[in-house]
């Protein structure tokens, strides 16, 4: 069953997915079939359960019911740290940077992850280094080499999603799960960061994406997964998931 | 004036140990939100340690040497214990506050009372050489060697642990780890090791700050509950200062230093009451806490 090297390897591959708090179910009986190299959008009305689903691919809780494959092997038993270092990568609604931190000590944080093993005390981290000239390639990537050596805190909202991103690509992250990556971006950089995330999907990356812009999901997604009350409503093509009735009810008011 | 310059000099030096006393609680704190009461016991250890070491020590190898390695001595064994205590009581309590708290108390008790047992609770001399004692002429001040080896100790480990974070591949993580460990755990980051390491320098400073208090400010004398006294000095520094803020400490360490000093002097010293410098300081954390309440360079939650 967990032979990855089965020709029905899916990147993720999400089965009977259920997460219960109390007696209430936040999320039941999601499957999923992600290939490697998909973009798939999920979207939903709030309290859906979009971020739920990111938190239990991410590990950073555990799913009450169901299992989660990454490439053949079996997630239950792996932790949100582990996860990272096997390639699974996130970002959050809620901006996750480290503030204190420069910009690039921020990539280069997340490189040091991913080169885990040669962590020398007093080993000065050189220009040089694997983790930093990883760190500036990701900043390149993203369009940050200029403000490097800028703290944190005083990035605009759109370049601090921009080095969320950042952070990924050092972490070299196979699977990209975006937790509504253009929430407060200014309209003038959500085609920028648009153009940004497609990019990095067409370099071979598999991407979940939550995000309420449609235009951007529509723009971005291969396929689109609806969430209505803790259940996957639809899943399919954009142009099939806007003209499902079930999705323009649980959407009605809101313009698709 | 010259006694003005005096009171300055010794309260730096005072400042100097409370800054060693207090940046490892604050990093233990900022990074894994552990209140650690052992602290005052590490320092203990390393004061005792440093009597073991100048005491058991062949007097051939002469006064200034066996200072100097009662100093490493001190350093190592408050190192070594605050490794060990980490690993093996608060490692499985982590996610469990108050048992933290409780096993860091109930530890300080019982290794305070095991130093009463083994060496009594009478205070110990520790030979120290005489240059130590003297002081050097300065510009008409008198001011005493000692203080000057707690204030070339405190600048060494600012500067060491200031370079350490920003330089070191473990300094980005316990700066992140500070502000939100969750989030270094979630690149795929073990933050236990980080963990570990802190406490191992915290310690590390607390058996440095037990043998300097003891050199410089107790008369060489060794006691087994110095170390506790001193430690409630450190906790109001490192909350002046911010959890977490090693700058935060230094400063609030030298402010709370400074006007021990003075006050105990000008106030005490003229009206007898010999407290209002310990009075002072907290009065000045009340003060700081009502005009900032997470400390001078507390991070913003």
């Amino acid at each position: 069953m967990t032979d990855s090297s089965g020709p029905r390897s899916f990147a993720l591959h999400v089965r009977d997915l259920g997460f219960r708090v109390g007696g209430a179910d936040i999320l039941s009986e999601i499957d999923l079939e992600i290939e490697e190299g998909s973009f798939l959008g999920i979207i939903g009305p709030n309290g859906a359960g979009k971020t739920t689903f990111l938190n239990l691919m991410s590990g950073l809780i555990a799913p009450t019911s169901g299992t989660v494959e990454f490439f053949g092997r079996d997630l239950a038993r792996v932790s949100s740290s582990g996860r990272a270092r096997l390639g699974i990568g996130r970002t959050f609604q809620t901006s996750s940077l480290f503030n204190s931190l420069s910009v690039l000590e921020n990539a280069r944080l997340s490189a040091q992850a991913r080169l885990g093993g040669n962590m020398k005390l007093w080993r000065r981290p050189r220009a040089s280094d694997e983790a930093t000239t990883a760190a500036e390639s990701a900043l390149e990537e993203v369009g940050l080499t200029s403000v490097a050596h800028q703290t944190t805190a005083a990035l605009s909202h759109g370049d601090k999603r921009k080095l969320e991103l950042a952070i990924l690509l050092a972490a070299r992250a196979k699977v990209l799960l975006l937790d509504e990556p253009m929430a407060g971006v200014n309209t003038e950089d959500v085609p920028r960061l648009t153009e940004l995330i497609g990019r990095l999907h067409s370099e071979g990356r598999t991407v979940l994406m939550v995000e309420h812009h449609m235009a951007v999901v529509v723009g971005l997604a291969q396929k689109v997964a609806v969430l209505d009350f803790g259940r996957l409503l639809a899943c399919g093509t954009p142009q099939e998931v806007m003209a499902n009735e079930s999705v323009q009810a649980a959407y009605l008011g809101e313009p698709l | 004036m010259n006694i003005f310059l005096v009171l300055t000099f010794s309260g730096v030096a005072l400042g100097a140990i409370y800054f060693l006393a207090a940046s490892g609680l604050s990093l233990i704190y900022g990074l894994m939100d552990v209140l650690n009461f052992a602290h005052g016991l590490f320092m203990t250890l390393g004061a005792y340690a440093g009597y073991e070491i100048a005491t058991r020590l062949p007097s051939s190898l002469g006064a200034p040497t066996l200072v100097i390695l009662a100093i490493i001595g001190a350093t190592v064994v408050g190192a070594l214990a605050a490794g060990v205590t980490e690993l093996i009581l608060i490692r499985p309590l982590y996610g469990k506050p108050i048992s933290q708290i409780l096993i860091t108390i109930g530890l300080d008790l019982a290794g305070v009372g095991l130093l009463m047992g083994g060496f009594g609770s009478t205070a110990l001399q520790i030979p120290v050489p005489l240059w130590l004692i003297e002081p050097t002429h300065i510009g008409g001040l008198y001011l005493p060697n000692a203080s000057f080896l707690a204030i070339g100790a405190g600048v060494l480990v600012l500067i060491g642990l200031e370079m350490f974070l920003a330089l070191t591949r473990y300094g980005i993580i316990i700066r992140a780890g500070v502000e939100n460990r969750e989030m270094v755990r979630a690149l795929g980051i073990d933050v236990g090791r980080a963990f570990t390491l802190v406490f191992v320098i915290g310690g590390a400073m607390a058996g440095l700050a037990g043998i300097l208090y003891t050199i410089v400010f107790s008369g060489d004398l060794v006691s087994p509950n110095q170390g506790d006294s001193l430690l409630i000095f450190a906790f109001i520094v490192v909350v002046i200062g911010g959890l977490g803020s090693i700058r935060g400490s230094a400063v609030a360490a030298l402010a709370v230093g400074l006007l021990q000093q003075y006050t105990s002097f000008y106030i005490g010293g003229h009206s007898g009451w010999a407290q209002i410098g310990d009075l002072s300081t907290v009065l000045l954390l009340a003060v700081v806490l009502e005009w900032r309440p997470r400390g001078l360079f507390g991070r913003v939650a």
